[in-house]
């Protein structure tokens, strides 16, 4: 018995009884589809995450400082002495101090507004680019002169020069905790302009958020590696300069954009593989479907099976009949999942779009093609392999038994 | 002269709880090539039993039989789907065609089973059907068929393997009489162009058809000879009342041979 002759046979079982056929396939349908869909999701996220991270930066490193307030504790000028130190690791350095203090403009208060105390490093004027990947979009960025002199000027992002000066920000002034500060600069869009977004931003002179928040006891600095491949090297200059400080492991916690981005990643794996697997049941149950329907087939053409035999079929002839039947059936059902799978996250995708407004950087919930082959080569195993049973107890049959069966 | 169906003190015995049933009890029979023989019997007389022998659907207890031959008598199953595949046509009384194939894919599937390729399948179907004069109907289903087209197809199926033997199993039995008549005056045509036939059947009518007559009764051949001898046709009223008389065992014999 040839294979094309099986799988002709196959279809047209599978097409005299399409309801019947549909919901033998159902199990296997769905099991690929949320296989599909949870994949697609996972690899949509981590590529939306990774996008994130690649414009903030790769090659940040981000360390967190618990100040003693004692002689032992490091300042911002120890940190940029480190930098012109190993100028082959690390390109730049800035504090990164964040301010409790609401902004005010008028009688308006900007709750969800981050407002940052950094240093002139955290813009390099030469890239256009501050170190999180923001472009200057009007006037400056703060100067070394800014930050030395502690002078009361500010940076923002493009959400609150919109909302609170109706786009047009520079030279007026708005207050942080009581303080005002003179806008001198504003950043270009870069989120997707809206409240608590990235460009619902401020930056301050580290000197002043200093001030501001006087009492912290957390520092933070972000460098910059000279490279993605530097930033591991970078973070052990980094820790090693705040070790010899402190003489103790729990003052600091360095971190890098790399480390954070796997950490993520590994993250997404693992609730991609919880869920995968949870999906995986219903691939197993939908095996368990064509096993059942396969036996009701063997018993409802057993005078089928005998003539086959009377002419001269061998055991093994009607039993590849009856795997290939058997994969067939769930061959088409996981082609339908994958079908299904694609379109549903496609519509998830759209969705997500328009409710959480993603900005720039867009949340394609994507398939990959590794992905669909593993579903599909798993839905035709998980057919041949649950069509055994059925297929090996047709072979078995006795053909006298099988031709006088009605 | 080798004999192209040799039976050698065949035994079939069947164990019913704690009785052993003899559906064939110690037969002896030959019949050699070109020969149209009709194997008679009541039921319950093991010519069912006899037609599953011969067409090697099943082995016998004890005893041998050639066929061609070849001694088929100890095979395995694969080994008798072979054999049958090669050497045997099967005209069943119920016509026994695959419903969800058409004519012409019916007529293929024993030169499928023997590994022939597509088109050489094909072309001997198609010659196979013309000689059942079906030609034109080659890609209607079974059910679209009269009751004698679906017997002929049947036939056309049994002949597409070129077989050694042709055995009919109460070829008859599911038609009317004119359209019997017919079928049968097919077999005796491709007796007559050199197939031997074995037909299998209850009726006398019918087997006088055939050239020789074996007349079966609980397991043992009563007649063997040319079917225009009167003796053929007598039933043995006698006998036949003595085994009734043992009821209990008739009724276990007659089931045994179903």
């Amino acid at each position: 018995m040839n294979f094309t002759q099986s799988f002709k046979l196959a279809v047209k079982s599978l097409l005299t009884s399409k309801m019947r056929a549909l919901l033998t396939m159902l199990g296997i349908i769905i099991g690929v589809a949320a296989v599909i869909i949870i994949t697609s999701l996972g690899n949509g996220m981590q590529k939306y995450m990774n996008d994130q991270f690649e414009e903030m930066g790769s090659n940040l490193v981000q360390a967190q400082v618990y100040r003693s307030w004692s002689s032992m504790d490091v300042t911002a000028k120890d940190m940029y002495a480190l930098v012109e130190k190993y100028p082959q690791y690390l390109s730049g350095v800035t504090p990164y101090t964040s301010v409790q203090g609401m902004v005010r403009h008028g009688s308006d208060e900007y709750k969800r507004t981050s407002v940052y105390g950094v240093g002139e490093t955290f813009y390099n004027s030469s890239k256009n680019s501050t170190m999180q990947g923001s472009k200057m979009g009007k006037g400056r960025f703060l100067s070394y002169v800014d930050v030395e002199r502690e002078m009361a000027v500010c940076v923002i992002g493009s959400y609150l020069e919109k909302e609170a000066f109706g786009g047009d920000a520079l030279g007026k002034t708005i207050t942080v905790g009581g303080a005002p500060f003179t806008v001198v600069g504003v950043l270009e869009k870069s989120g997707d302009n809206s409240e608590g977004s990235a460009d619902d931003t401020m930056y301050i002179p580290y000197t002043q958020a200093d001030r501001l928040s006087s009492g912290s006891y957390l520092d933070m600095y972000l460098f910059t590696a000279t490279d993605r491949s530097t930033a591991a090297t970078a973070k052990g200059i980094v820790e090693n300069r705040l070790y010899k400080a402190y003489q103790s492991h729990d003052n600091y916690f360095v971190l890098t954009s790399a480390e954070m981005m796997d950490a993520m990643d590994s993250m997404v794996n693992l609730l991609m593989a919880i869920l995968t697997l949870i999906a995986a049941i219903s691939l197993l149950v939908g095996g368990i479907g064509i096993m059942n329907i396969m036996l009701v087939s063997v018993t409802e053409r057993t005078r089928e099976i005998g003539i086959r035999k009377s002419l001269g079929a061998k055991g093994r002839d009607i039993r590849s009949q009856f795997i290939i039947e058997a994969g067939t059936t769930s061959a088409i059902g996981g082609t339908i999942g994958i079908l299904l799978g694609i379109v549903v996250a496609n519509v998830i995708t759209i969705v997500i779009g328009a409710v959480v407004g993603t900005g720039s950087s867009d949340f394609h919930a994507v398939p990959t093609l590794q992905g669909i082959a593993v579903a599909f080569g798993v839905s035709v195993a998980i057919g041949v392999l649950f069509g055994y049973l059925p297929a090996n107890k047709a072979a078995k049959l006795n053909p006298i038994d099988a031709l006088r069966y009605d | 002269m080798e004999h192209l169906i040799e039976f050698k003190d065949i035994y079939k015995i069947y164990q019913m709880g704690d009785e052993a049933v003899h559906a064939l009890d110690g037969v002896s029979l030959a019949i050699d090539p070109g020969e149209f023989v009709a194997i008679v019997g009541q039921s319950g007389s093991g010519k069912s039993t006899a037609m599953n022998i011969i067409g090697c659907l099943d082995v016998p207890t004890s005893g041998t039989y050639h066929l061609g031959g070849i001694d088929v008598s100890t095979m395995d199953d694969d080994q008798q789907a072979e054999i049958r595949n090669k050497m045997l046509g099967f005209i069943f009384q119920q016509y026994n065609l695959i419903p969800k194939l058409n004519v012409l894919e019916n007529v293929e599937l024993p030169l499928l089973y023997a590994g022939i390729s597509a088109q050489e399948r094909r072309e001997r179907a198609v010659r196979s059907l013309e000689r059942v004069g079906l030609s034109d109907k080659q890609k209607n289903l079974p059910s679209q068929l009269s009751g004698g087209q679906q017997q002929r197809v049947s036939i056309a199926r049994a002949l597409a393997g070129n077989p050694s033997v042709i055995l009919a199993d109460e070829p008859t039995g599911a038609l009317d009489s004119r359209t019997g008549r017919e079928v049968l005056s097919f077999l005796q045509k491709l007796n007559r162009e050199g197939d031997t036939v074995v037909l299998i059947t209850h009726d006398n009518s019918i087997a006088v058809k055939a050239k020789r007559i074996v007349r079966l009764q609980d397991g043992k051949v009563i007649y063997d000879g040319d079917s225009q001898d009167p003796q053929a046709v007598v039933q043995p009223e006698e006998e036949a009342s003595e085994a009734s008389e043992d009821g209990f065992g008739a009724l276990v014999g007659e089931e045994a041979a179903e």
